[in-house]
């Protein structure tokens, strides 16, 4: 590779950053006695005690998926710490939040109070295993929409999390997932009544922060009949040598004619130059398109982490429903990903839509894996599959892994793949027109990436174009 | 257009030059005032493309010895974008494809980028709109040519025309055209030819390589160089090319190793 491009793709990463909050937490190692410690710090109900011990037991049974194109040193799960959190505070307003907490989001670039206001955008913020502060959910209320931490809505609408936990990924799903339902800690709730389209975006701004605490969110938002919501989330995570493992679950899950548009920056600590540290993003995203007419779409803009191993996913049960996924994967460096989306048809006359961009640069590895289902029963199914990939320099790999499985003969199904390279000879007709090579670049990527852009609500698009451009930009020369 | 008291635009002395570890360019002299015309003609692997690649800075041509001094200034202390910002040109042989972006917004860039460092004012998208497809109707191309993506999927020829309006849109003071004329058919030839003639000023200069002399049917050469290893080994007036294309390239190889062999 050329220095400049080697300049390029060598930024350090910016938010590598340690915040001294005085946490309270679990000694290291899992076993049911970690797992009723959480529950009991929580004051759960019986009935999810019974959920995580009933997910251990499975998971004990398990084996770690050896099939993804990632290679990473076996994790030792009773090497890392199931319990971290803040000391616990009542808060009744922003101005009793921690002040070095703040400073952390200031440095983060997203001082969240401000952020909420001028951009509309209620955010509950999770900083390791607690929510610490919820915007804007008063607002929310009053149109019957309720947003808060998962162990919020445990407290208080216990019903509703009891009839739709587990409901999308099952505490028998794959090993990571399994074990989330174990020991999730944390991660935010989102419920949208019959009718309401929400009126604002819903934000989350993840941040892991205690060294070798794992990760384990639970997510789960409910769109009821004609709801509609569309909901952010973006991460950044401060610099550490030891690896993190973030095991999260996402469920969403859309009833008749409802809609959920779930859309995710991430730049999570991916390692150093030399592929040392940074995190394993270990994720199950899945949404269940329950009802008739019901839409899920995901995008994501995937730049971080050592490993991203993640298939947001969408289950169209419903007939007419609708998936989309809308994916850009960057790696540089070390960093593997090995990331896509699985579509299942079991309605009739449902689509879905496939937009992969894969950006590998440095001795990075990009793979898209990718599974279109059609059942027996989904009458005239359609999926369109666009999987491209663009190499930055020689050492980088890319791969697409399309599986299709159709079982129906009326279904279409169509793929299309292709791969480029920015070279050399490209920066250099940018440059002999005056152009410098960081720009040269930001541009090449930025037109591969627009179909994804464009899915992207408006402030998250300029966030995610300036990420791109600080991942693979740097002092040239 | 010679005139003997015109400003020296570049100024090239023993100019060396390797690519991949191996000279091709050893010690090329070359004076280039405003207002003329020049073009270089020579053998396969003589030297004109890697003479003009490492004039511009292409990173994979490494200059080995010699100077070159454009407007008084050293090029080779330049990076090769302040030199494009400075007014040097290169049209390429093998222009690159660039897809997912599009031609007018690269378009768009690469003038405001050379507009802003000459100080003046940068033109918004829907201004440039208008300007640039004045250009594109000079050059007799389809204005949907703007919105694909740069020289992806572009016929050679429409490639060549694409370089052209990039000159006309940048107006260099020192354009290096190299090999524009190969791939054109002769309709192409003539629409390219005459856009750069328009172009022509007293205040700037063209330097065309080319292994034809059936370009310089349409753009008349000031002078004629013919580079053999390396170096130029011969300049002439208009006549030369004629010569050339009569007589081929050997006796002027003859001639220079025979006066080598004598000095």
């Amino acid at each position: 590779m050329s220095t400049v491009l080697e300049n390029l793709v060598n930024q350090p990463y910016k938010h590598g950053f340690f915040t001294e909050i005085e946490a309270e937490t679990a000694p290291k190692g899992l076993n049911e006695d970690i797992i009723r410690l959480i529950s009991a710090k929580k004051n759960e109900p019986e009935w999810l005690l019974d959920f995580r011990l009933r997910a251990y037991r499975h998971w004990l049974t398990m084996q770690e998926p050896a099939w993804s194109n990632v290679k990473h040193q076996k994790i030792d799960f009773q090497d890392i710490i199931y319990y971290s959190a803040p000391k616990p505070k009542k808060l009744g307003s922003m101005d009793e939040v921690d002040p070095e907490l703040l400073r952390t989001f200031e440095k983060l670039g997203v001082p969240m109070n401000e952020r909420a206001t001028l951009a509309g955008v209620a955010v509950d913020v999770i900083f390791d295993s607690v929510s610490v502060a919820t915007t804007y959910k008063q607002k929310l209320a009053e149109v019957g929409i309720i947003f808060c931490s998962i162990s919020e809505a445990v407290r208080e609408h216990p019903e509703l999390v009891r009839k739709y936990l587990g409901t999308v990924v099952p505490p028998t799903d794959n090993f990571y997932a399994v074990l989330n339902s174990a020991v999730f800690t944390d991660g935010s709730f989102c419920f949208i009544p019959k009718g309401v389209a929400c009126p604002m975006e819903l934000s989350t701004y993840f941040r892991i922060n205690t060294q070798d605490s794992g990760q384990f969110e639970r997510t789960l938002i409910i769109a009821e009949e004609k709801a509609s919501v569309s909901y952010l989330e973006g991460c950044t995570a401060p610099k550490f040598d030891s690896n993190q493992l973030h095991a999260a679950v996402v469920e969403l899950i859309a009833l008749d004619d409802a809609e959920i548009k779930y859309s995710t920056v991430q730049n999570w600590y991916a390692g150093d130059e030399q592929g040392v540290g940074g995190i394993y993003n270990f994720v199950t995203k899945r949404g269940l398109c329950k009802g008739v007419n019901s839409k899920i779409s995901w995008t994501q803009v995937e730049t971080g982490s050592a490993i991203t191993w993640k298939y947001p996913s969408c289950v169209l049960l419903g007939d007419n429903s609708i998936g989309e996924f809308y994916s850009v994967a960057l790696t540089n460096h070390y960093q593997q990903a090995d990331t896509g989306t699985k579509m299942t048809h079991i309605g009739r006359n449902t689509r879905s839509r496939i937009i992969s961009k894969g950006i590998s640069a440095g001795r990075s590895n990009n793979s898209y894996r990718g599974l279109v289902k059609v059942g027996p029963k989904a009458e005239n199914a359609r999926n369109y599959s666009q999987c491209d990939s663009m190499l930055i320099g020689s050492s980088c790999g890319a791969n697409t892994f399309p599986y299709i499985e159709v079982k129906n003969d009326s279904a279409k199904v169509e793929h299309e793949a292709t791969t480029s390279r920015i070279g050399e000879d490209q920066l250099f007709y940018f440059t002999q027109r005056g152009i410098g090579a960081e720009e040269a670049v930001s541009m090449i990527i930025n037109g591969f990436c627009r179909d994804v852009f464009q899915q992207l609500p408006m402030e998250f698009a300029v966030e995610a174009t300036k990420l791109l451009g600080l991942k693979l930009e740097g002092s040239v020369g | 257009m010679i005139r003997n008291n015109a400003k020296v635009l570049l100024e090239v002395r023993g100019l060396r030059a390797k690519v991949a570890g191996v000279e091709i360019c050893k010690g090329v002299d070359l004076t280039v005032r405003a207002g003329e015309v020049h073009a270089i003609m020579g053998p396969n692997g003589s030297g004109k493309s890697t003479f003009a690649k490492a004039l511009v800075g292409h990173p994979a041509y490494e200059v080995s010895g010699g100077s070159a001094l454009y407007e008084g200034k050293d090029v080779f202390a330049m990076a090769p974008e302040e030199r494009a910002r400075a007014g040097l040109f290169l049209g390429f042989q093998y222009p690159v494809e660039i897809p997912g972006v599009s031609n007018s917004a690269f378009l768009r860039l690469a003038y405001n980028t050379i507009q802003a460092g000459r100080g003046k004012d940068e033109l918004d998208p829907l201004e440039f709109d208008d300007f640039v497809r004045e250009k594109v109707k000079l050059l007799e191309m389809d204005a949907s040519f703007l919105d694909r993506s740069v020289n992806d999927g572009f016929s050679g020829g429409e490639k060549k025309r694409n370089e052209i309006l990039q000159m006309a849109l940048l107006e260099p003071k020192l354009a290096i055209l190299d090999e524009t004329d190969s791939g054109l058919d002769i309709d192409a030839l003539r629409v390219v030819a005459n856009s750069v003639n328009r172009l022509m000023t007293p205040d700037n200069a063209v330097v065309l390589v080319t292994h034809y002399q059936r370009l310089l049917n349409y753009i008349l050469p000031d002078y004629v160089h013919v580079m053999g290893s390396g170096r130029i080994i011969k300049t002439g007036g208009k006549e030369l090319a004629l010569e050339l294309e009569s007589r081929g390239y050997d006796w002027v190889v003859d001639e220079y190793e025979k006066a080598e062999a004598t000095a």
